[in-house]
């Protein structure tokens, strides 16, 4: 694909070519500020992680254990909206897909490396904010912040909703400089059609980050006015519409579900084929669905809102429209697994979680054809089958396919391979522990068990019980891949250049990366899943 | 007006199903049709699961590698395959899509004979009224705890008009397959025909706050001849042959959901606790102080923000109109009681 002399040169990697806390803290490169951005992302993991963990270890019995009503409220608020605002949205972009985009493009670094810098900072102040919640002690809305009920609850509101405003500059900014990156600085060559679909995903999140982003800072910024002034937009004590306020959270979280769902599936597209050595199946099937996802991701909010009060023709058309949405959904997931086909599948770590993502993927997805449909969302909505959907789209998708890209890219970030035999340990446990606990809530769901209860009726007990322990065996999973990365830095192997032998321009320079990616700009010539394997004498379908 | 938010162990309405993996009851005129598409969607989707799954784990033994050497398939794309498999999905779609609307237009359209009852919820229990009732309707569950109860007639259209006095909460009864936001300033409604006897858990299924997971209810599916006695029963609040006029204010105490907010002890909840209350002298907001007498509680009950303990809010509601004489009476000899 390019000429492959880039890291034969010795040159100190960008590791090591500045040194001391000043030269990250001040840095543009876009590979440094992904690590750090990767750094503050799973510390929040680890955070919000922990609280979950409190969460399923109250609900163990049908009573109350060891948190009080309150302290369980605040818990499940601050899980969710750490979770969401601080983990999953920024971590496949902000983290993995700050590293991984120019090295795939063929650039030197983002369009706006200063802008870049200025996210992570605008990230971190809005991380500040919401942990300062922590301290005030009084957010227990939910992440969704519902009028009017946060109108009435604690001042801790105003600043974490400050917070996920925030933030959301943030985000808006990384999917700008990324439009303006994936535009404009691809290397010679590489057409639209020659671009890896991480890229792909990647551009689309970011479409969405900068077209959805402001109307959740315009909806938090009218809930804070609301609260200050005492002006009445949601709340009917003061003439205003709580519905309205639903209407205009889930105009931008709908879309935000692709914000954390799309990054996923550019890296599983990676994964699948480096792994099988097979070019993608459908390559432009899989690009365009994430661009169409994109788009209707736009039109489906309603579909958050059945029983909501909202007029029943809305329902209706929400409800179509989330169908639509189902089909490049799937079509994706067929395009992945006909990928296998005819391949020589290498069972590495990275691919061990590409196959669990595509069964957990595989029921997220099916699970929300039951949501989208009308009646039967009027039955399970804002039951435990709703959480269960939901932590198989966010957790089984986009959390496998991160750690299958930690596991695939650790060795271009820090130049060190880790251990096999670890990394398949920590697939097995998180795959048997993410079905015990959430497969278990479908259960809970379909027999009308409620969300957010910390007290439950006994006849729920047992599915519970099976739930928690699936907690813990998945938390045991997780740590365990902790150490295998942490112990990879230690005294992991010396990485090649090119490990798992991709075609894909990241992987054509020295592991880790000189400072400025490439000696010289590499020339594409052709697919980014030209793998030398592939028998072109076969002249089957092409 | 009257209720009470009751903890889940306490609510005492027998399993709705023996097993995880069975159905709910078929308790109501949807539940049925819904379950036939619940069961539509689950062979569906688990026939979708496995053939994707098993073709997975097929291409996973087939084509693991052999050697180094292996050569791949140069297969990119199949026009015919991705048509087939955009399409087939899409007809499925359409199915389910189509028949969870005609049901949803038909949850949506209450008949115009149904009976009309009045639900009211608030932070953290339902109301239940019935025209011309004086009181709304209660039962007795587990340890003399007392839940708010919804009767209805086997057979007959119900119509519930809802609406909330404070947040959003949402109305939910799993055997029946109903749940509807219940929103503050305007009017939800549910309806349905109950076709199986029996006591069903009612569940508030929008985040509400402290209390969330203890605002539940109990519906009761009675004969339609026995509907009008029941009802009566449910909605009646005196005081009972050889009862105590503490023993009344305490049923009145729990039936008027003071216990939300106020303690039996001296503990602070939302509001003061009434342990020792009577006879004691409390300060105000305003830096006055008043002696905690009958007059000053009947004054709380009935106007509570004329006089605000000092270290509170102004936040209890009235319950002038809703409380009776009789009721009163009982309510401040029980606190008077309470040491």
């Amino acid at each position: 694909m390019s000429d492959d002399k880039n890291h034969e040169a010795v040159e100190p990697s960008y590791l090591t070519a500045k040194k001391g806390l000043m030269s990250w803290l001040i840095t543009v490169d876009h590979k440094r500020i992904g690590l750090m951005y990767l750094a503050a992302t799973m510390f929040f993991f680890l955070v919000a992680g922990l609280l979950a963990i409190a969460l399923r270890t109250e609900l163990f019995t049908g009573q109350q254990d060891f948190m009080s009503a309150q302290t369980y409220n605040k818990v499940f608020t601050l899980h969710g909206a750490i979770m969401v605002f601080l983990f999953i949205i920024p971590s496949v972009p902000a983290a993995m897909g700050n590293f991984v985009l120019p090295l795939m493009l063929g650039a030197k670094d983002v369009a706006f490396p200063k802008l870049n810098l200025l996210s992570f900072y605008i990230y971190c102040i809005a991380a500040i904010m919401l942990v300062m919640t922590l301290l005030l002690g009084s957010l227990d809305t939910g992440w969704t912040f519902y009028t009017p009920y946060s109108k009435s609850t604690g001042s801790a509101v105003i600043m974490a909703t400050m917070g996920a405003f925030v933030a959301g500059f943030s985000s808006i900014l990384t999917g700008l400089n990324f439009v303006v990156t994936v535009h404009k600085m691809r290397a010679p060559g590489m057409t639209w059609n020659r671009m890896p679909l991480m890229i792909w995903a990647l551009y689309a999140t970011a479409l969405i980050q900068i077209m959805a982003t402001p109307v959740l800072a315009i909806t938090l910024f009218l809930l804070i006015i609301e609260r200050t002034l005492n002006i009445g937009i949601f709340d009917p004590a003061m003439g205003g519409d709580p519905v309205l306020y639903q209407h205009f959270f889930w105009f931008y979280s709908h879309p935000a579900v692709y914000i954390m769902i799309l990054p996923g599936f550019g890296i599983i597209s990676e994964i699948i084929t480096v792994h099988s050595r097979k070019h993608i199946f459908g390559y432009r099937a899989i690009a365009m669905s994430s661009v169409a996802i994109a788009v209707i991701s736009f039109i489906v909010w309603g579909h958050h809102m059945f029983v909501s009060g909202q007029s029943e023709l809305a329902g209706v058309v929400f409800s179509f429209l989330t169908f639509a949405v189902a089909v490049p959904t799937a079509i994706k997931v067929f395009s992945w697994v006909a990928t296998l086909y005819g391949g020589s599948i290498r069972y590495t770590t990275p691919m061990w979680y590409g196959l669990v993502f595509l069964w957990t993927f595989t029921i997220g997805g099916l699970t929300g054809v039951y949501l989208g449909t009308l009646s039967v969302d009027v039955h399970l909505h804002e039951t435990y089958f709703v959480v269960a959907h939901f932590h198989y789209v966010m957790v089984g998708g986009t959390v496998v396919a991160f750690l299958g890209g930690l596991y695939h890219w650790w060795p271009k970030f820090f130049g060190r391979m880790y251990n096999e035999t670890a990394g398949k340990i920590s697939a097995l446990l998180v795959f048997i522990g993410f079905n015990m606990t959430f497969l278990t809530q479908f259960f809970l769901g379909h027999q009308g068990m409620p969300r957010r209860y910390y007290a439950y009726l006994p006849e729920y007990e047992v599915m519970h019980q099976v739930s928690t322990i699936g907690s813990w065996i998945l938390a045991l999973g997780l740590f365990t891949v902790l150490g295998t990365l942490v112990m990879a830095l230690k005294n992991g192997e010396r990485a090649p250049a090119n490990p798992w032998k991709a075609v894909s321009l990241e992987w054509q320079t020295a592991s880790p990366p000189i400072e400025h990616n490439f000696h010289m700009t590499p020339r594409v010539t052709g697919s980014p899943y030209d793998f030398p394997e592939i028998d072109k004498s076969a002249g089957a379908h092409h | 007006m009257i209720a009470y938010f009751i903890p889940p162990e306490k609510l005492g309405t027998p399993p709705m199903s023996d097993s995880p993996w069975e159905l709910l009851p078929t308790a109501s005129n949807h539940a049925q049709s819904l379950d036939g598409l619940y069961i539509l969607l689950t062979a569906v989707t688990g026939i979708s699961f496995v053939l994707v799954i098993g073709t997975m784990f097929y291409f996973m033994w087939k084509y693991k590698m052999k050697s180094e050497d292996d050569k791949t398939s140069p297969l990119t794309h199949n026009g015919k395959l991705e048509f087939a498999w955009s399409a087939i999905p899409a007809i499925f779609l359409m199915v389910f899509f189509v028949w969870g609307e005609l049901d949803f237009v038909k949850l949506s359209s209450p008949p115009a004979d149904s009976i009309d009852i009045h639900v009211t919820g608030q932070k953290w229990y339902w109301t239940f009224e019935y025209p011309g009732r004086p009181v709304a309707a209660t039962t007795e569950v587990e340890d003399g705890e007392i839940a708010p109860l919804l009767v209805v007639p086997k057979g007959q259209a119900v119509r519930l008009t809802m609406t909330s006095k404070d947040v959003i909460h949402s109305f939910y009864i799993p055997a029946f397959r109903v749940k509807k936001d219940v929103v503050p300033g305007r009017y939800t409604y549910v309806w349905f025909e109950a076709t199986e006897l029996g006591d069903f858990p009612v569940f508030c299924t929008e985040y509400c706050g402290d209390e969330h997971s203890s605002m539940l209810a109990v519906v009761r599916v009675v004969e339609p001849e026995d509907y009008k006695a029941e009802v009566a029963a449910a909605t009646t609040l005196e005081q009972g042959e050889g009862e105590s006029l503490e023993q009344f204010g305490e049923k009145v105490y729990k039936a008027f959901a003071c216990n939300s907010c106020h303690n039996t002890d001296a503990t602070r909840k939302v509001g003061p606790g009434f342990g020792g209350l009577y006879g004691k002298s409390e300060n105000l907001a305003d830096g006055s102080s008043v002696e905690a007498d009958e007059n000053y509680i009947r004054e709380s009950i009935m106007e509570p923000n004329a006089k605000i303990v000092a270290g509170y809010t102004p936040q209890m509601p009235s319950f002038a109109g809703q409380i009776n004489d009789e009721q009163l009476n009982a309510l401040i000899a029980y606190i008077k009681s309470l040491k």
